[in-house]
């Protein structure tokens, strides 16, 4: 199993304040395999991917990466898990301003020392970013900003690829648009994802779904 | 990884060049300010190593008599026994009005890395046999062949080298002895201790002479060092004004690049390669920076040096080569400082990048609403400085305590700004009455985090300029009426010599209503070194003379031979009380019955009555110069008829309003530097005050959006912009001023006492303070000009997209 999610637990605030973001979550995902995390808004979704992606900490309950579980390890381990292993998209797509698109595409397969240039060619041409790769994000759309995003997350060649809401900040054909790029490219390279969306016809596109209630899955 | 994370960091600088410049501009200034500084101190040291080791220095000893000559059978008695010995004789030689400093060495017994002669000139048979050679630099060669041919005739040919500080002349000891009346005495003999020593040791074979260790010219050293700390102290403060500048650039970077930074750790990137990267980053900037600060400063310092020597020559004596040496110890320090500056500039965003949330949201101002919740901490540790400041006085002195004083008093006064504008603001807040005064004054207090740093910087600026520039107009005003008291006479008189002398005192005594000798001899005041004059008992020394503090009766005792005038350099350091006795040389001491002040002058002296001149100094006593009481109307009569009677020296007559003039330009070359490093300073600010408005022009989108959308056109927000930076700048002048006046006062009370040996009344300017104000508001006005132009083109899409952005 690629990933495996055990009893999580997440809270945040204190005292009295302290809420319960995710109230023992598990959930299972194999290699090549994709699931749709839907719920409200505050139902955990995001911190969920935030948990499995290494972005933070669970305060109870184990996650397993390929065999190793990845909860416990420490600040530098996480690092090398995320470079490595895991890709990202995320709603607000991060970019990096200073930096083209040919440069933010390039950006995290140099920090994983897996850059190929043939590969980020292919992924820029099936993202149809090749006339756009000495622009800046500030001169390119939304939805060419996102495929910025999605090519940058997957130039690495992770095993697992997580998307917040990655459409969430785009129109209805756009958002068609980039989320059949996107499966298309993780079904072509093998690569798992774990998407969470608010959008039924979104989540219908993947393999698998699960709905997060108050912090439960069901 | 470090190297792909640095690349991301550094894409930074390519989208933003105008910040790149800003950050580059700014550290290049500050360095350049210190490097000019440290040239121009290290190449005043090298001057004085270099006539310190002209006369000889580290293992040499210097052998002295407690009566000043040594006759030459020491010396000979010194070489026989093995000692490797050398003789010099030194005094002032005076030829057609101008005097030099005559030294004569004996070549062949010259010692080691200590040798006399300059290395660029050979030891010829020229200059062992006779006439002999003078050795001297160009200018000063120049002024020896200009004088006239009766002056030069009993002088040797003269010879040029670059080597010899200007003022001087070194030649053969024989021809100086000759030139200077010795006979068979020497002034010092220089013994190498490493070089060879003798049978028999020093203590016993010549044990009635003073042995001294160290530089001869340790004196001008000393008396140089408060001048050099305080212009290093002055490029201190220019370098942490633009500190300023750099420290808001580096930390406006920084929150620009949080999103960056967010991502990179995202994508993997470990802290301590971001870490790496942001030092390497400060790294290249401060090299680039430093390189541009280090041409800028060899610039600056090259336009300075000529005033520098001008004032070490006219305060201290001290000879100072008009010319820059490129030497590593200043380009070196330099570039340190670039380092260290930028480094420490960083520091804050390297704790920042360390600690930095992953997961937080963007705050585009998160830095400034942070440095808001700083100012409470930021305001009690201006109350702590500001203590120190006021407690210093009480518990120690000296100049470093003086400097000390003013670096926790200005830095307090810097910190306590933001705090105090705020509270202002809050104040002003309460009273104002209409929505736009309500919006600007709430709008300002938001911006005043990320203004404080320039306007720190301006205030530093505003405070120098006020204190500085107080401290010289009450000098100016004080040396001024000094002037007026001091040359009391109409015309001043230089003879060629003794036998002239005593003709044209004979020729003028009909002639005049006084005729009052300016006679000296060179003596040491209670085991300082100095110059005794004698005075005759007449009303100009009563009415006029500047006496700081004397007896009742100080002018009858001085006539009488038994009382004793010393001037205040002396008095404050010797400690000295009325009453006290002094000693003059080897002479019985006399009782002080006053000081007076003497600006300008570094050394002892002391005034006696010209009887108990002659009697205690006979044919020590220079007898060739006097000062003339006459109707100011006869003045240029006289003159004329003095010249046409007699052959004097070139400028053998010169009228009070000749000698005021000089000794004003003399003054104000001294503090021309000052002011050169005051207007940089000021501009150094005005730069951080224009980097500061520029850069948060462009994250003030947000905060002017809503308010343009109210109604409010972008020309009527472009001039509140331009009324925010006046009353910033006027708020901040409010401030500068107590700061500079206090300044003033540390200068003039604590710093020159130490540093020149006199203390000066404070005066005050208030047009200037006016001026200031003004020119404060100005530069503001300035700064703010290019942003709020910016505004005004600004299209209405952009206002737009704020709104679009928002979600």
């Amino acid at each position: 199993m690629l990933l495996t999610v055990d009893r999580l637990e997440k809270s945040y605030g204190d005292g009295a304040q302290r809420q319960r973001v995710l109230d023992g979550v598990s959930l299972t995902l194999a290699a090549g395999e994709s699931l749709a995390i839907t719920g409200e808004s505050g139902s955990g979704k995001s911190t969920l991917l935030h948990l499995i992606g290494l972005l933070d900490t669970p305060d109870a309950g184990d996650i397993a990466l390929n065999g190793e579980a990845i909860s416990a390890l420490d600040e530098a381990g996480r690092a090398a898990r995320r470079r490595d292993t895991v890709g990202l998209v995320f709603q607000q797509f991060n970019l990096v301003p200073s930096l083209t698109v040919a440069g933010n595409l390039a950006l995290q397969a140099r920090l994983a020392g897996k850059h190929d240039p043939a590969w980020i060619d292919t992924l820029a041409t099936r993202l149809g970013l090749s006339g756009f790769l000495t622009r800046y994000p500030e001169q390119l759309s939304g939805g060419q900003q996102q495929r910025v995003a999605v090519g940058r997350a997957l130039a690495a060649r992770p095993t697992l690829l997580l998307a917040d809401e990655p459409t969430g900040n785009l129109d209805e054909a756009t958002s068609a648009d980039v989320l059949e790029l996107m499966l298309e490219l993780c079904r072509d390279a093998g690569t798992a994802l774990v998407m969470a969306t608010h959008s039924a016809s979104a989540a219908d596109q993947l393999s698998r779904r699960a709905h997060l209630t108050r912090g439960r899955l069901s | 990884m470090t190297t792909t994370a640095l690349i991301a960091l550094l894409s930074h600088w390519r989208r933003k060049p105008g910040q790149l410049a800003t950050l580059i501009i700014g550290l290049g200034l500050a360095t350049a300010l210190w490097t000019s500084v440290q040239a121009i101190n290290a190449e005043a040291r090298a001057s004085y190593d270099e006539a310190s080791a002209t006369l000889g220095g580290g293992s040499v000893l210097v052998l002295t008599a407690r009566d000043g000559r040594i006759p030459l059978s020491r010396w000979a008695l010194l070489r026989r026994d093995g000692w490797a010995a050398s003789p010099i004789i030194e005094g002032e030689y005076a030829i057609d009005g101008a005097r030099f400093l005559l030294r004569g060495v004996e070549p062949l017994s010259g010692l080691g890395n200590g040798t006399a002669i300059p290395e660029d000139q050979a030891i010829g048979l020229a200059f062992l046999t006779a006439p002999g050679v003078l050795l001297a630099a160009p200018e000063t060669a120049e002024l020896l062949r200009a004088a006239p041919e009766s002056a030069r005739s009993s002088l040797p040919p003269v010879r040029v080298s670059a080597a010899v500080p200007r003022g001087e002349i070194i030649t053969d000891i024989a021809v100086a002895a000759r030139l200077l009346e010795r006979g068979d005495t020497v002034d010092r003999i220089l013994v190498d201790t490493r070089e060879r020593t003798g049978r028999t040791p020093l203590t016993e074979l010549v044990p009635a002479l003073e042995r001294n260790t160290g530089s001869a010219n340790g004196e001008v050293a000393q008396l140089t060092g408060s001048f050099h700390l305080n212009l290093t102290a002055f490029g201190f403060l220019s370098f942490a004004v633009g500190l300023f500048i750099v420290y808001a650039a580096i930390g406006l970077a920084f929150e620009q690049r949080r999103a960056t930074l967010r991502t990179l750790r995202a994508l993997g990137t470990p802290v301590s390669s971001i870490i790496a990267a942001l030092i390497i980053e400060a790294l290249a900037l401060a090299l680039l920076a430093g390189a541009i600060g280090v041409i800028l400063g060899y610039v600056v310092a090259s336009a300075l040096l000529p005033g520098v020597a001008a004032t070490l020559r006219g305060l201290y004596g001290a000879s100072v080569a008009g010319e820059l040496a490129i030497r590593p110890q200043w380009w070196l320090s330099g570039f340190a400082i670039a380092v260290l500056g930028a480094l420490a500039a960083t520091a804050l965003s390297i704790r920042r990048a360390a600690t930095l949330p992953l997961l937080a949201a963007a705050q585009p101002r998160a830095w400034a609403m942070a440095s808001a919740r700083r100012f409470v901490q930021q305001a009690i540790a201006a109350l702590v400085l500001l203590a120190v400041a006021a407690l210093i006085p009480h518990f120690f002195s000296g100049i470093i305590a003086g400097f000390a004083m003013l670096a926790a008093l200005l830095f307090g006064a810097a910190l306590i700004l933001p705090p105090a504008l705020a509270l202002a603001l809050r104040l002003i807040q309460r009273l104002a009455r209409g929505p736009i005064a309500e919006w600007f004054l709430a709008d300002t207090r938001q911006q005043l985090p990320g203004l404080s740093l320039a306007l720190m910087a301006l205030m530093l600026a505003l405070a120098t300029n006020i204190g500085v520039g107080t401290m010289v107009s009450s000098f100016r005003l004080t040396f001024e009426g000094w002037l007026d008291q001091r040359l009391a006479a109409e015309l001043y008189v230089t003879t060629r010599d003794e036998t002239q002398s005593a003709q044209v005192h004979e020729w003028l005594e009909p002639r005049t209503e006084a005729v009052l000798p300016i006679w000296s001899a060179e003596s040491e005041i209670a085991g300082r070194s100095g110059e005794v004059f004698g005075v005759v008992d007449h009303a100009t020394y009563r009415d006029n003379w500047p006496l700081l503090i004397a007896t009742d009766t100080a002018w009858d005792e001085v006539a009488a031979g038994n009382g004793i005038l010393v001037n205040e350099q002396a008095w404050r350091s010797l400690g000295l009380a009325l009453g006290d006795p002094v000693r003059l040389g080897t002479q019985p001491s006399m009782t002080l019955v006053g000081v007076y002040t003497d600006y300008g002058n570094p050394n002892a002296q002391a005034i006696i009555g010209l009887d108990a001149l002659l009697t205690r100094y006979d044919s020590e006593v220079s007898r060739l110069r006097y000062g003339l009481r006459l109707p100011p109307g006869d003045t240029p009569a006289l003159a004329q008829a003095l010249r046409a009677e007699f052959d004097l020296p070139a400028n053998g007559v010169i009228d009070q309003a000749q000698v005021k003039a000089f000794s004003m330009s003399v003054f104000e070359r001294t503090f021309a530097v000052t002011a050169a490093l005051n207007v940089l300073t000021l501009s150094v600010a005005a730069f951080a005050m224009f980097a500061s408005l520029a850069t948060l022009a462009s994250m003030r989108l947000p905060q002017l959006a809503p308010v343009w959308a109210l109604g409010l056109s972008r020309a009527s927000l472009a001039r509140l912009e331009l009324i925010r930076a006046g009353v910033l700048a006027l708020m901040t002048w409010l401030i500068a001023l107590p700061t500079g006046l206090l300044l003033a006062w540390v200068l003039l009370a604590v710093v020159n006492v130490e540093a020149f040996g006199w203390r000066l009344p404070i005066h005050l300017f208030p047009l200037d303070w006016l001026i200031l104000a003004v020119l404060a508001i100005l530069a503001a006005f300035i700064a703010a000009l290019l942003p709020a132009r910016a505004l005004i083109k600004r299209p209405p899409r952009e206002f737009l997209q704020i709104f679009a952005q928002e979600r």
